[in-house]
């Protein structure tokens, strides 16, 4: 395990859920859910977890931002608050 | 409102981290979990259910329970989406065909309908962009590939990382994939609805029944090495047989469940038109 690169990651995962959750785009958003699910996915792998890992990727990251973007193509793209 | 907001969420995330200091230390070889439990199972996984991944051993034999009810909750969840987004009012509805020689687009109005076997023309969908031909193309040379990938990841789920949810969440995906690049339609073709429902309760169904089978045979419920008086091989290759049914059947419900959640949320429960 490298502290650097174990800290980097932390931050780029603290980062995109702050983003996600601020932005006002909501296809941003998902895609932005997508990324911080792909950081956790590598923060898994590097603990040594690849079980998680493999179903983070698959779920998180994969199927999961399929299904928020087919929610934000049935409502409006903007959010109001 | 928001400021509070902030505050409690800023009040227990900071009593959360005061909690973890309480942990023991990532990987500490004396925490009370790595010193009974762990070894345990790192020691007699190979032994007892000759399954070198001990992470498919603990989740689909020695805490096969859990994830038969897992299984369950991702059924429940499958259940409870088309309950809630699936539409079954027969409004007739306006249609769009196209032409495919010229390319001249008719809309018929109040649940018209030109024969959909017809080579002339092709249904498309209200929001329709021209279809792309690399998109295509690369998408339908893909997808038996990713389908291959996610019978191995459920497959070799004792030997390597994956197992049931992972495989049949590729699965799953490979299909939204068709309905991605061509229309819902295409992949509504190819698994239907009635199908998908079935295919949703069958993986459970191979779960419990499998369980079942194992208390018939005079075993516990959900212990395979019953199954050896079936099975070729000892116990420990019976129990590595009995993880392998209980994967499939949990790729199959995933699978079915992913597809159904995706169809009635694009389409916004009339499975019809879709993303």
């Amino acid at each position: 395990m490298i502290w650097q690169l174990d800290l980097a990651i932390l931050t780029l995962v603290t980062l995109c859920a702050v983003a996600a959750i601020t932005v006002k785009d909501l296809l941003g958003a998902a895609v932005l859910f997508g990324a911080y699910s792909f950081m956790m996915c590598l923060l898994w792998a590097i603990m040594g977890a690849v079980d998680v890992a493999f179903t983070e990727a698959s779920v998180g990251a994969g199927v999961s931002t399929v299904f928020f973007v087919a929610a934000v193509f049935r409502t409006t793209r903007r959010t109001k608050d | 409102m928001k400021i509070v907001g902030l505050l409690i969420v800023v009040l227990s995330g900071g009593l959360l981290l005061y909690a973890t200091e309480d942990f023991p230390p990532w990987g500490d070889p004396a925490s009370p979990a790595s010193t009974v439990v762990s070894p345990r199972y790192l020691e007699k996984a190979v032994e007892e259910a000759s399954v070198p991944n001990v992470v498919t051993a603990v989740l689909a034999d020695y805490r096969g329970f859990d994830t038969m009810f897992e299984t369950t909750v991702i059924f429940c969840a499958g259940v409870a989406c088309f309950v809630l987004l699936r539409i079954f009012t027969r409004v007739p509805e306006d249609r769009y065909y196209r032409h495919v020689p010229t390319g001249v687009t008719i809309h018929i109005k109040g649940g018209g309908k030109i024969n959909e076997r017809s080579k002339v023309f092709e249904r498309i969908d209200t929001l329709w962009t021209p279809y792309d031909l690399i998109i295509r193309t690369v998408c339908r040379l893909l997808v038996p590939f990713i389908q291959l990938f996610a019978l191995y990841v459920i497959a070799h789920g004792h030997h390597s990382p994956g197992g049931g949810f992972q495989g049949g969440v590729i699965l799953g995906a490979s299909i939204i994939l068709v309905a991605i690049s061509e229309n819902l339609r295409a992949a509504i073709g190819r698994i239907s609805e009635r199908l998908d429902g079935l295919l949703s309760a069958i993986g459970v169904f191979i779960y419990a029944g499998i369980g079942a089978l194992c208390l018939l045979l005079g075993a516990n419920f959900l212990d395979y090495h019953g199954l050896a008086s079936l099975l070729p091989g000892d116990q420990p290759a019976a129990r590595s047989h009995g993880i392998l049914g209980v994967e499939i059947g949990v790729g199959i419900t995933v699978m079915a469940v992913m597809i159904c959640i995706y169809n009635n949320l694009s389409s916004g429960g009339k499975q019809d038109e879709g993303l």
